[in-house]
């Protein structure tokens, strides 16, 4: 096989489909130079998360990540193709050459010839987008010119710029198809209800300056004029190289992805594969992965995709499955909730064949993959109970379209040994794109007879949540009462700390209090870290990074008097290592008198803001980092998590303080702050997702406050949020939905749970300063309590100490 | 025979919390159970070799009284000193008692 594969893979064109071609290529080993030539200033990116680069997500949040080892020009415009040379010819730079060529150039939006739509805007790329955010500075009013599912983004992207905004759609109703018209009269409810106006079954007849004129003769007053009405292939380059194009262009390609050049292929929208241009993610990706086989002298093969589709816009869930007609028709409608679900079926009402909803997708999820098969329940049964939310699914039913995966597979990983979601996702790719499947994939591991592993350790049955939930309900406050409750036997260092630290949430007051000092771990019991030789390293909080001369001598001070050895940390403090047991209450009564309180570096807990100087300082930063640093610091101190906490606050887009590697990070814009979530460095680092954008600083604080409780309330023992966000049910949205719209109805007790311990919140050293009996565990010896331990020795490594090597 | 060493009060012990006893140059961690049991072992975590066992979490693994190292979480039986996760790695362990409300340990 690898002697027949080309040397040299350009691929013309720079969107999704070409990085998943470049990247299926590189995966599988392709041992070629791969050059890709973007037309745009900007690599592949997300195209399905275009709204959100208007809602302050960066074009660097939405950049697809680089492949290894592949050439990228970009602003490298291709102008022609020389078959017989086979090279490239690319604007303002040297000609490509080429053994197989990939056309993936994509499509042009579709503007109909009416007077006054030349210069019209489009919604498409990210350049696009900045225009229309320009075009829509100082107007009151925007109009969107296609009412499909591009139409009502571009239409939400105009919404959210403050635009009064009007969607004008030829077919009778919106989004005609995806839905039928019961559906469309549902989704015009919802969308109405938003203060949109819609104007169905008129087209455009002009664009004046200031107005548009429709087809009816009546006129809509505005000042943006966005026209989303459909794609054009871009096939020119095939067109002009002599390369069959269809009638309503697209290049001709075959199952293979391959035109009638055996050196050229075509793939993504500008492709006509099987008589038909796709315009969907998931075909397109389907297409990259067929043409890389090929190249690597496979012979995948592309026999069209399945066109489902589950969206989100505006708010409103529509989803289409398999067919929109059929025999038989089963239809649900709940006017006044906005609900509207219908089945198609066979003559013999035996046979799913397709089904629309609108307002409530769950269906889609369900039992899609059941279209073509054999109905597993009676369909009124399927659409009023919540879609038959517990059914088998066949081994061929596809349960992933975006990376055309089906539950045959899933169920093979999970016995391969992808037990959690997250696994599944890095082995079979399924949840990757979309991430609608993601509910599926936990169905599919709870029926495959995975015990999601839950028990929390032999003496109790429960995870840490349900432990989590049984304390909060039934109002226990010690761990004996709870094992009695719940568990067996006498604990262990896995679920003690666990349970000191669902207490130390719930009810707050003081971690080395009764009985708790029997939970902590050596780190909490000693409020202090445990480092190789048995010392303990010292971490005073310095809130947001900003220290003051005087109280940066005391810290100097302290550590010479006691021969600490000092490193500055990650998160802008100061680690004050080597201090033995008995030293701990002595150096915490120097550091409290001059104003210090407890880091918390010792406890699952939050652990630092950073921040960067930000608009005080910095002639780029657009608002005060330090002082939100300093206010979320204070204000989180001290509240104990599944595992720890951390944060920073960047005061501009240039992202000095790394916020999106934290657990939550703040991001400074002109108009307030961008909240990321669930980043992490360390082991497996993870950028942070935007959970909101553009937030004022009260409103940010209250999302941060839910945030934190409901991944208290809900997170395993020890899972940070980036593994917690990755294995939560319907992921980032959900969360929002959860936080920001109540969908569980849990906020105002969210909220009220920081609220106490925002009020209650003591500094647990000076409080364990003040009291005798707590002090009195601070000894190296219980027989000999002014005696250091003899077996502690250091040695001296550039003019500080280090534990010796054989101190033993 | 035997010879004991006064080290503590018995209610200076916390309960299902290590302390550690100086024994001669002997680092004894004692510890006193929920149920009133008191244990002795080595101080000195035989994985890391620093004398931390006095500070490790106690509980029980499957109705065996137990302490987990603080270094790197190994649990050894109280009462035998053998480490659960690896049979092979023992604690030294000593007699303990009480007498008239003294803990005397044996080394």
């Amino acid at each position: 096989m690898n002697a027949q594969q080309p040397q040299r893979v350009v691929i013309a064109g720079y969107g999704p489909a070409a990085h998943r071609l470049a990247e299926t290529l590189a995966g599988r080993g392709f041992r070629g130079g791969i050059t890709v030539l973007g037309e745009e200033r900007h690599p592949a990116y997300d195209r399905v998360a275009l709204t959100s680069y208007l809602t302050g997500a960066s074009a660097a949040d939405l950049a697809y990540p680089p492949v290894e080892g592949v050439t990228v020009r970009l602003g490298a415009r291709v102008t022609g193709i020389d078959r017989e040379l086979r090279q490239v010819r690319v604007a303002g730079g040297p000609a490509e050459p080429y053994d197989v060529l990939v056309l993936a150039t994509g499509s042009a939006s579709f503007v109909p010839p009416v007077p006054g739509a030349g210069d019209a805007l489009v919604y498409r790329t990210l350049d696009d987008l900045d225009a229309i955010r320009a075009a829509a500075a100082g107007q009151s009013a925007g109009v969107v010119v296609g009412g499909g599912l591009l139409g009502l983004e571009a239409a939400d992207a105009l919404r959210g710029l403050g635009l009064d905004t009007h969607i004008v759609e030829l077919a009778p109703w919106l989004m005609p198809r995806q839905v039928d018209e019961g559906g469309g009269s549902v989704l015009k409810g919802h969308i109405t209800r938003l203060g949109l106006s819609i104007h169905a079954g008129v087209s455009v007849a002009a664009v004046e300056p200031g107005r548009v004129v429709l087809s009816d003769g009546s006129a809509i007053q505005a000042g943006v004029v966005v026209f989303s009405a459909g794609i054009v292939p871009r096939d020119e380059l095939a067109r002009d190289c002599g390369l069959e194009v269809g009638q309503r262009g697209g290049i001709v390609v075959d199952d293979g992805m391959r035109t009638a050049d055996p050196a050229v292929y075509a793939v993504g929208e500008c492709a006509l594969a099987g008589g038909r241009v796709y315009g969907l993610a998931g075909p397109c990706f389907t297409q990259a992965e067929v043409a890389a086989d090929r190249i690597l002298g496979g012979d995948a093969v592309f026999t069209g995709a399945d066109l489902s589709a589950k969206l989100k816009l505006l708010g409103v869930e529509v989803a289409q499955f398999g067919a929109m007609e059929g025999a038989l028709d089963v239809t649900y409608l709940d006017p006044v909730a906005g609900v509207y679900k219908k089945l198609f079926v066979s003559d013999d009402a035996t046979t799913l064949l397709g089904g629309i909803c609108v307002g409530d997708a769950s269906p889609y999820t369900t039992l899609k993959p059941f279209v073509g098969k054999a109905l597993p329940a009676a369909p009124s049964d399927l659409l009023f109970s919540g879609g038959g939310a517990r059914l088998d699914l066949p081994d061929d039913a596809q349960v992933c379209s975006c990376n055309n995966v089906c539950a045959g597979q899933v169920r093979e990983a999970v016995a391969e040994g992808a037990t959690s979601v997250p696994a599944l996702k890095a082995c079979t790719r399924a949840g990757t794109t979309c991430g609608s499947c993601v509910p599926m994939l936990t169905r599919l591991l709870e029926q495959s007879g995975v015990e999601l592993p839950k028990a929390l350790c032999e003496h109790f049955d429960h995870s840490r949540a349900e432990l989590y939930d049984i304390v909060r309900v039934r109002g226990i406050t010690t761990f004996s009462e709870l094992i009695a409750t719940c568990g067996r036997g006498r604990g262990c260092d896995v679920c003690k700390p666990a349970v000191a630290s669902i207490l130390a949430s719930l009810l707050g007051g003081h971690v080395l209090e009764g009985e708790r000092v029997a939970l902590q771990d050596t780190n909490d019991a000693f409020l202090a870290n445990i480092q190789k030789n048995g010392t303990y390293s010292v971490i005073p909080r310095i809130p947001g990074g900003e220290i003051t001369p005087g109280k940066l001598i005391v810290i100097g001070e302290v550590a010479r008097d006691f021969g600490l050895y000092t490193k500055i940390t990650g998160g802008q403090r100061i680690d004050l290592l080597g201090a033995r047991v008995e030293q701990l209450p002595e150096i915490w009564k120097r550091l409290v008198a001059a104003g210090f309180e407890s880091g918390h570096a010792y406890g699952k807990a939050l652990r630092t803001v950073k921040s960067c100087v930000g608009s005080s300082w910095c002639r780029y930063g657009v608002q005060d980092s330090v002082g939100l640093a300093i206010a979320l610091e204070l204000r989180y101190r001290g509240l104990r998590a599944p595992h720890k906490l951390k944060s920073a606050v960047s005061g501009c887009a240039r992202e000095c303080a790394e916020a999106r590697s934290k657990d939550f990070g703040i991001i400074a814009t002109e108009q307030g702050w961008n909240l990321y979530v669930g980043g992490n460095g360390g082991f497996r680092p993870r950028h942070a997702d935007l959970l909101a954008a553009d937030l004022g600083t009260d409103e940010l604080i209250t999302t941060i406050d839910r945030f934190l409780m409901f991944y208290i309330r809900t997170a395993d023992r020890l899972q940070r949020t980036s593994a917690w966000l990755e294995a939560l049910d319907g992921g980032l949205g959900y969360l929002r939905e959860v936080i920001m719209d109540d969908s569980l109805g849990i906020c105002a007790e969210l909220d009220a749970q920081m609220e106490r311990h925002v009020a209650t919140y003591a500094d647990e050293w000076r409080e364990t300063l003040d009291d005798p009996d707590k002090l009195r565990r601070f000894v190296s010896f219980v027989n000999a309590p002014g005696v250091p331990d003899p077996s502690i020795v250091f040695e001296t490594e550039r003019d500080q100490i280090r534990p010796a090597v054989e101190a033993r | 025979m035997t010879r004991w060493t006064a080290v503590c009060g018995y209610t200076d012990l916390l309960p299902e919390r290590g302390s550690c006893a100086l024994v001669g140059e002997q680092q004894i961690a004692i510890f006193r159970d929920f149920d009133g049991s008191l244990y002795a072992v080595a101080n000195q975590d035989p994985y890391s070799g620093a004398y931390v066992m006095a500070r490790g979490i106690v509980g029980s693994r499957a109705g065996e009284p137990t302490v987990a190292s603080p270094m790197h979480k190994q649990v050894f039986s109280l009462a035998t000193g053998v480490c659960l996760d690896d049979g092979g790695t023992t604690l030294p362990t000593y007699p303990i008692r009480v007498n008239e409300g003294h803990v005397e340990v044996a080394v």
